[in-house]
């Protein structure tokens, strides 16, 4: 099977993707992979794709990017980097976070110190409005999967605050 | 304030000391991350509100009690030795000391406690502590925190915790690590073997300097990979527990080789004591590698137990930003192996030769190493 994108050499990275409920397969020769940044291993590109971030999108173009309101942070700067640009951010790339943050850690939810001074108002409030508009996004374009994780999440969320 | 010459002076408090397994666990160290809120992590900040925020914090660390008379100096105002210096002594990290102007090095007196501004979070505070003794390491470093924290607001968040720039560090912000000196295992080839069981376990092993640097020296780093999801206390507690069993396998395998293999280990030492004192070319690698097993040697009461505080300090002293700075001047790579021999030749001259009756006789019911 010859590469997708230049035509010429052997396929050896398959990647399949759902976009509107069509299933996508493109195939990839390892130089035009490593040119998508498909298996770069220095970027979060590829964790992104397997741990839901963009659902590999960023193989086609990249649809009206998220930035971060507060410090103008593009979320393909934080995919590349891995770095976040300020504590906002976490509530603005927040969506897909939580599996990002399974496979790096032992839980998702802080169990340690608190400092005295933090109140309820250190509680990511973006958060929950970027889900419900998530959902709502979720549910006019009938992806009834992604709406029920975000209903779940929204529900988890509102339960704790 | 303390100069820099008086820091480079003194040996640092955990040389000094004998804390608790010093024969395997060199140091522990705390290092947490904290961040500001409302203000932009270091990475993406602009440069002038970087240079604002370092300009705010710095004063408040430098108040801190444990900061009695400290060094405290914007990184822009060292030159690439000077930080090097600082990498080598393990206060200020690798990724800090490529850093210019907008970030700064605030150390204690002893060089117990060191606080970095602006590294990839606002703050990086690091204790440090001889032996196995995570649990102090971490209350003086609890206690610094809480004061600072009723200075200026940190980002945390309920469900996150601390806030920090990579997602790794986010939760607890901790990093719990202690410096392994593990011979007996590397010799016995069962290093790889200890490695991949704890990397299974959550935690990371890596070579003396952090990430991706090699384990000379037979230097390793145990360290919690996990921030979020786990008490302070319990990762520190777990992380104690796994670095007591290595010890136990390390001691196993420095037994074992001196019954089974007792002439190669009397080599080692016997051939690091010759190289070490004679040689005069002597690669940062290679000497190292000896300063490893004379310090072995130490251990297993081949050589006289005080000389094992000179091996530590001259581990660090042979470093190239050591040897630079002593000389003065930048040094190319073979005036520094050359400089290397000399410090080594001259700082062992009176170093008695290996004991060597440890191969003759039936291995002792209790080995004085343990």
């Amino acid at each position: 099977m010859l590469c997708d994108v230049c035509k010429q050499k052997k396929a050896t990275v398959f990647l399949t993707q759902i976009v509107k409920g069509e299933m996508q397969k493109v195939n990839l020769c390892e130089n035009c992979s490593k040119e998508k940044g498909v298996t770069d291993p220095t970027g979060f590109a590829l964790a992104d794709m397997l741990l839901g971030f963009g659902h590999g999108e960023k193989i086609e173009t990249v649809p009206q990017e998220r930035t971060c309101p507060v410090c103008g942070m593009p979320q393909s700067t934080f995919r590349k980097t891995g770095r976040l640009g300020c504590a906002k951010c976490y509530g603005v790339f927040g969506e897909g976070m939580d599996n990002l943050l399974k496979a790096m850690h032992k839980g998702t939810r802080h169990t340690g110190k608190v400092p005295a001074r933090a109140g309820s108002s250190h509680s990511i409030a973006p958060k929950l409005e970027e889900l419900k508009a998530a959902l709502d996004e979720a549910v006019k374009g009938e992806h009834f999967e992604d709406a029920a994780r975000l209903r779940d999440e929204i529900r988890r969320i509102s339960e704790t605050v | 304030m303390m100069k820099f010459a008086t820091l480079l002076r003194k040996p640092p408090e955990w040389m000094q000391n004998d804390g608790p397994h010093r024969d395997i666990v060199i140091t522990s160290r705390i290092r947490l991350a904290r961040n500001l809120e409302g203000s932009t992590f270091p990475g993406w900040a602009r440069k002038e509100d970087r240079v604002a925020l370092m300009q705010q914090l710095q004063p408040h660390v430098e108040s801190l009690p444990e900061m009695k008379d400290c060094f405290s100096e914007d990184l822009g105002n060292l030159d690439a030795i000077r930080k090097q210096v600082l990498v080598e002594k393990h206060l200020i990290s690798r990724e800090q000391a490529a850093k210019a102007g907008g970030s700064a090095a605030v150390i204690n007196r002893d060089q117990s406690l060191s606080i970095m501004i602006n590294e990839e979070d606002h703050l990086r505070m690091q204790s440090i502590r001889s032996g196995l003794d995570l649990r102090s390491a971490f209350a003086a470093l609890d206690r610094v925190d809480t004061e600072l924290e009723g200075l200026v607001p940190y980002a945390f968040d309920q469900r996150f915790g601390y806030l920090t720039a990579c997602p790794t560090n986010l939760g607890t912000g901790m990093r719990a690590s202690a410096m392994l000196h593990l011979p007996g295992l590397v010799l016995s080839e069962q290093v790889n073997q200890v490695i991949s069981a704890v990397n299974k376990i959550g935690l990371a092993v890596r070579g003396l300097y952090g990430e991706g640097t090699e384990a000379l020296a037979n230097l390793f780093q145990v360290s919690n990979q996990h921030t979020l999801g786990e008490r302070e206390a319990d990762i520190i507690a777990r992380l104690e527990r796994v670095i007591e069993q290595i010890i136990n396998h390390e001691q196993n395998a420095r037994r074992k080789l001196i019954e089974d293999q007792p002439h190669k280990v009397l080599d080692h030492v016997g051939r690091a004591y010759a190289i070490l004192r004679f040689a005069h070319i002597l690669e940062s690698k290679e000497a190292l590698t000896h300063l490893s097993m004379l310090r072995m040697g130490s251990d297993l009461g081949m050589l006289p137990p005080a000389e094992g505080k000179v091996i530590d300090t001259l581990l660090m002293e042979i470093q190239p930003a050591h040897l630079q700075i002593s000389a003065q001047r930048k040094l190319s790579a073979e005036e520094r192996d050359i400089l290397r021999a000399e410090v080594l030749r001259r700082r062992l001259a009176n170093l008695p030769e290996p004991i060597t009756d440890i191969a003759t006789g039936p291995p002792p019911e209790d080995p004085p190493l343990i």
